[in-house]
């Protein structure tokens, strides 16, 4: 991580400018992940966290700016080659959004429908991601029979299981109490350490980014606020900075 | 003054109103366009839709199913004196055939699945919008539309005519029942008359138009759910102008078919 400036980056966000009429939400914002950190951006309600994140999945268009995960703008792709992209990316959802009328290892099979794979390398891979979030035998049951806990690691196992470079975290500890928010937090650290991946976190939660980041970004009004470590941005003098790490 | 101000308003109301339903009716026919360009493209879902076909075609049997029965049998009770007091009960299985298989079988049953079939995708795909399984499925390199929306169509435009057909079945089951039990009329004197009476320009437009009816059901349920926003108020929202438009247009799809009909077969 120290010498991060000599490496190319596995996701950049460049000077990305989105705005709904009059709504600026992003106005020129721009991150840098390498292989095998763990960043956490932190931001206000309508800071435009979400917007970032989803015009880096391609769920809506920026209207200037360029995103290039490993070394490709997806602006510049087909959607066949954005797709395939795109399973080289997890994403966990703040609401887990697991499929409702799916069984679990359903869910869990789902992102490998596309890939031709024999079904005993199927069974193996959803086997293997549920022992990684100990929850084998929840296999057959379906999301409803699910606690919110239970929801958000089958979800942490859908998103990995296709042992993805990236992984977007959509504020995973939001709506669960302090006990199960230190297990998820604990199972991304397991997650990271195991598959080496780069971890784009967006939380609201000080523990967790406490915890899991190597470096933080704080955006506020669409754009890089503050970067720095845990300890460079907490014991900042700035009043905004400050307001960030008030609980 | 103050009356023209509201006179204002209210015409002003009026204008955004069918502005709206204009747009609407844009983005309907965007939404059946995409769906003509992704139903002829790889990669085919062909296990979501028999998932789906089941799930429409069975789930929706009971429900065809009495309402098939209770319309024949209401149809026949209520004709029966009309046609007594002109000497013309013999006449009663064939105008009921003709009726039911022409016109109100396709339209009721149609109707019934609009309010079943049409509001469970509305409801199903808002939910999933909502909730972010559609962003999900998206996210992890799947078509949504392609595996959600397409397949839906697809199971309503094939389910509806088998329905439509099972449910004319049954209301003429419940017809033959009433003449068997008022008229002393054998079930099988009453299903000659019945085969003798229908021919095939009264089944193949029927046929035709109830493909049409499911297709709309599938089309309508899908567009509200799929572009459903607003949150939960949002699905119900869906789920029930899934409804109203669906009947709306299985009404004016009624209208223009019977017109074509006129045209080729001579009704």
């Amino acid at each position: 991580m120290e010498n991060k400036k000599n490496i190319l980056p596995i996701l950049k966000i460049n000077n990305l400018k989105k705005s709904f009429g009059d709504n600026h939400v992003l106005n020129g914002f721009s991150i840098e992940l390498f292989e095998g950190e763990n960043l956490v951006l932190m931001g206000k309600s309508g800071s435009g966290k979400s917007v970032m994140i989803k015009c880096l999945v391609g769920l809506m268009q920026p209207d200037s700016g360029t995103i290039e995960i490993m070394g490709k703008d997806i602006t510049t792709l087909s959607q066949k080659e954005f797709n395939n992209l795109r399973t080289e990316i997890g994403f966990l959802f703040q609401g887990s959004a697991l499929y409702d009328s799916m069984t679990v290892r359903e869910n869990l099979e789902f992102p490998l429908r596309k890939q031709k794979r024999e079904l005993e390398t199927i069974e193996k891979l959803v086997h293997n991601a549920l022992i990684s979030v100990g929850l084998v035998d929840a296999i057959d049951l379906m999301p409803e029979e699910l606690s919110g806990g239970m929801k958000r690691r089958i979800a942490l196992a859908r998103a990995v299981i296709l042992k993805p470079k990236i992984i977007i975290y959509d504020e995973p500890t939001t709506g669960l109490d302090p006990i199960t928010a230190k297990e998820i937090i604990q199972l991304m650290r397991n997650i990271q350490q195991t598959h080496k991946t780069s971890s784009l976190i967006i939380t609201h939660d000080v523990d967790c980014a406490r915890v899991i980041s190597n470096r933080m970004i704080l955006l506020i009004d669409g754009i890089n606020y503050a970067e720095g470590t845990f300890n460079e941005l907490s014991s900042s003098t700035d009043k905004k900075i400050q307001a960030f790490f008030k609980s | 003054m103050i009356t023209h101000w509201n006179d204002m308003t209210t015409s002003l109301q009026i204008f955004n109103t069918i502005k709206k339903f204009f747009i609407e009716i844009g983005e309907l026919s965007y939404f059946a366009g995409r769906f003509f360009k992704e139903v002829f493209t790889k990669p085919f879902e062909f296990k979501e839709l028999l998932r789906q076909c089941y799930n429409m075609g069975n789930r929706s049997l009971l429900l065809v199913s009495i309402t098939g029965f209770i319309l024949g049998l209401v149809f026949t009770l209520q004709s029966r004196p009309t046609l007594m007091e002109f000497g013309a009960e013999s006449w009663m299985p064939s105008m009921v055939s003709i009726s039911i298989i022409r016109e109100i079988g396709p339209v009721i049953i149609a109707l019934i699945c609009a309010g079943k079939i049409s509001s469970g995708i509305g409801a199903e795909l808002g939910s999933m919008r909502v909730t972010e399984q559609i962003d999900a499925m998206e996210v992890s390199g799947t078509n949504p539309f392609k595996f959600l929306v397409v397949t839906r169509i697809m199971a309503a435009t094939l389910m509806i005519p088998l329905l439509i057909i099972y449910g004319d079945a049954i209301a003429l089951f419940g017809s033959s029942l009433i003449e068997n039990l008022k008229g002393d009329v054998s079930f099988q004197l009453y299903f000659n008359k019945v085969f003798d009476a229908i021919k095939f320009s009264d089944i193949i437009p029927a046929t035709i138009k109830s493909i049409f009816f499911g297709f709309a059901i599938g089309l309508v349920g899908s567009f509200k759910g799929y572009n459903c926003t607003n949150g939960t108020v949002g699905v119900g929202e869906a789920s029930n102008s899934a409804v109203v438009y669906t009947s709306l247009l299985l009404f004016v799809i009624d209208f223009i078919a019977v017109f074509i009909s006129d045209i080729f077969f001579e009704i």
